[in-house]
């Protein structure tokens, strides 16, 4: 490849992570053509491929909305289309107009991304639509990232796109009184979309970086497109899990627990712009929380140094907020380390008699954590192997049977 | 866009001190020009159902399905979108204590 190819490629790539979600955002919009917008957007990237080794235009996002508009134009011109429908497309932002984000007037992105992530659709088609709409991964790249076969996922993407139309899911951004809580549902999806991309799994650590970076990306989007607590948070709190993604596993690819990372790995930039954010994160929602609890993680030189009083505190507003059992378990392990593992065993006992948590690993994982630091160690390996036989994750079912053969490094 | 509102719930339930009349709902609905049609059904142990069984038609007692909660009337309503249509169904007194499913009509 030649150095001149090389920069073509770089640029289309840039504009492609850019301005895909932005082209596709006001298409649909314009059209209400999903697959439309979507295969005039491809058409427009790959028209860049061809015609930018010529040159690369100045404005490569208002070339790129230019061809893909009159893309749609010609072929919705060809199927008949009327002409009304037509001067609607035509009239999309030309190449001179202000960029969306300051002229005041609604983001396209931000009326996709609530339509996406409509509490009318299924979760896992929320999380489809989102990575192929606003991301612009293919559906062969979506169904690797979260683990299911392309045809599956091409089905579940026509059936979303299929019950939008049917159902008359509109495409606008909620009105006020329904805007806090459709707004939760749109934070829920980038969250697990970060989570699918952090919970690393082995031979398939680049498409699911990918989903960090996109969930990474999408809380940005948010956070200038809507700026309030929920959303700062949300991006705080992503940031600063990000922070220690080079840090939480080894060279051989094994899972490091946070009370062995080296910290000198952590992601001092991230830190600092998480830190920012959370500044402007009021408010007791659960993202703000998290990430509060995230923050003493990452501005604590060391584990033992950690101000885990300050996290079981935030721990126990969050859990009245929330009222999840994973929370509650999560209380119980910071309680151990503020007091001693006598005093959050009871706590665990309590979360396993309730039943809340049948099923999840890290429940029997941590108790054998605590039997082990209390020196009950045959007592602590039983808990580790019943453990083991729920986790699913290859890294955590690793770190598991290492515990179980050496114990706590 | 049109929809059909199928107003479910356990016709069996004991549901004293919940005030279920959809009086007020009805005229809010039917002023606001959203609500077209509407009614209340009989409990399902006046419910019929026939099928064919190859040419014969067979009858038999009681609802489609048996389920935990019963279509116990139907509302039929004119909403911008969707979320219109949610907004209305969440304002009918049954969604205290059933379940509203929101169809829209065929071929919109």
């Amino acid at each position: 490849m030649t150095e001149r190819d090389a920069g073509v490629d770089e640029a289309v790539a840039a504009a492609f992570r850019t301005e895909w979600g932005r082209i596709v955002a006001t298409l649909i919009r314009t059209t209400g053509d999903w697959d439309l917008a979507e295969e005039c957007a491809q058409d427009a990237f790959a028209r860049a491929l061809e015609t930018w080794p010529a040159g690369i235009p100045d404005k490569p996002g208002a070339w790129l909305t230019t061809v893909a508009r009159n893309r749609a134009l010609d072929r919705m011109r060809r199927a008949g289309v009327e002409a009304a429908k037509l001067r609607e497309v035509a009239a999309l932002p030309g190449p001179d107009a202000p960029a969306a984000d300051d002229s005041g007037i609604v983001d396209d992105r931000l009326r996709l991304v609530f339509t996406c992530c409509h509490p009318a659709l299924p979760v896992e088609a929320r999380v489809a639509l989102t990575l192929r709409t606003l991301a612009g991964l293919t559906t062969a790249e979506i169904a690797r990232a979260l683990l299911t076969s392309e045809p599956t996922m091409a089905k579940r993407l026509v059936r979303a796109k299929h019950k939008i139309r049917a159902a008359g899911i509109p495409y606008r951004v909620p009105a006020a009184e329904a805007l806090p809580e459709r707004l939760d549902g749109v934070l829920a999806v980038v969250y697990l979309l970060f989570n699918e991309g952090y919970a690393a799994s082995a031979g398939e650590v680049l498409i699911r970086r990918r989903l960090c970076d996109e969930a990474l990306r999408l809380a940005g989007l948010l956070v200038r497109l809507l700026p309030c607590s929920e959303t700062f948070g949300l991006a705080a709190l992503l940031l600063l899990q990000h922070s220690r993604r080079d840090a939480r596993v080894d060279r051989h690819g094994r899972l490091v627990t946070l009370d062995q990372q080296d910290r000198s790995r952590w992601d001092q930039e991230a830190i600092d712009d998480g830190l920012a954010l959370l500044e402007r994160a009021g408010g007791e929602g659960p993202y703000a929380l998290q990430a509060r609890i995230a923050a003493c993680h990452a501005t604590a030189p060391t584990a033992r140094t950690t101000d885990w009083r300050r996290i079981v505190d935030l721990y126990t507003t969050l859990l009245e907020v929330t009222g999840s059992p994973v929370v509650a378990l999560n209380r119980a392990v910071a309680v151990g380390m503020a007091h001693g593992p006598q005093a959050n065993l009871s706590l665990v006992e309590e979360l396993e008699s309730s039943g809340d948590l049948a099923g999840y690993h890290l429940l029997p994982a941590v108790r054998g954590d605590l039997l082990e630091r209390s020196g009950r160690l045959d007592e602590a390996r039983e808990s580790y192997a019943r453990a083991l036989a729920l986790a699913t994750n290859e890294p955590d079912r690793d770190h598991l049977r290492r515990l179980i053969a050496h114990g706590r490094p | 866009m049109k929809y059909l509102l199928l107003i479910c719930g356990d016709e069996n339930g004991d549901f004293s001190g919940v005030d279920l009349d959809p009086t007020a709902w009805v005229e809010e609905m039917t002023a606001r020009g959203v609500r077209k049609d509407g009614d209340r059904l009989a409990p399902t142990s006046a419910a019929t159902t026939v099928r064919m069984d190859g040419a014969s038609v067979l009858v038999s007692d009681g609802p489609f399905a048996e389920t935990k909660e019963q279509v116990g009337g139907f509302d039929i309503i004119e909403a911008a979108d969707l979320d219109e249509a949610i907004e209305i169904a969440s304002k009918h007194p049954v969604v205290q204590i059933g379940t509203i499913e929101i169809r829209p009509f065929w071929g919109q």
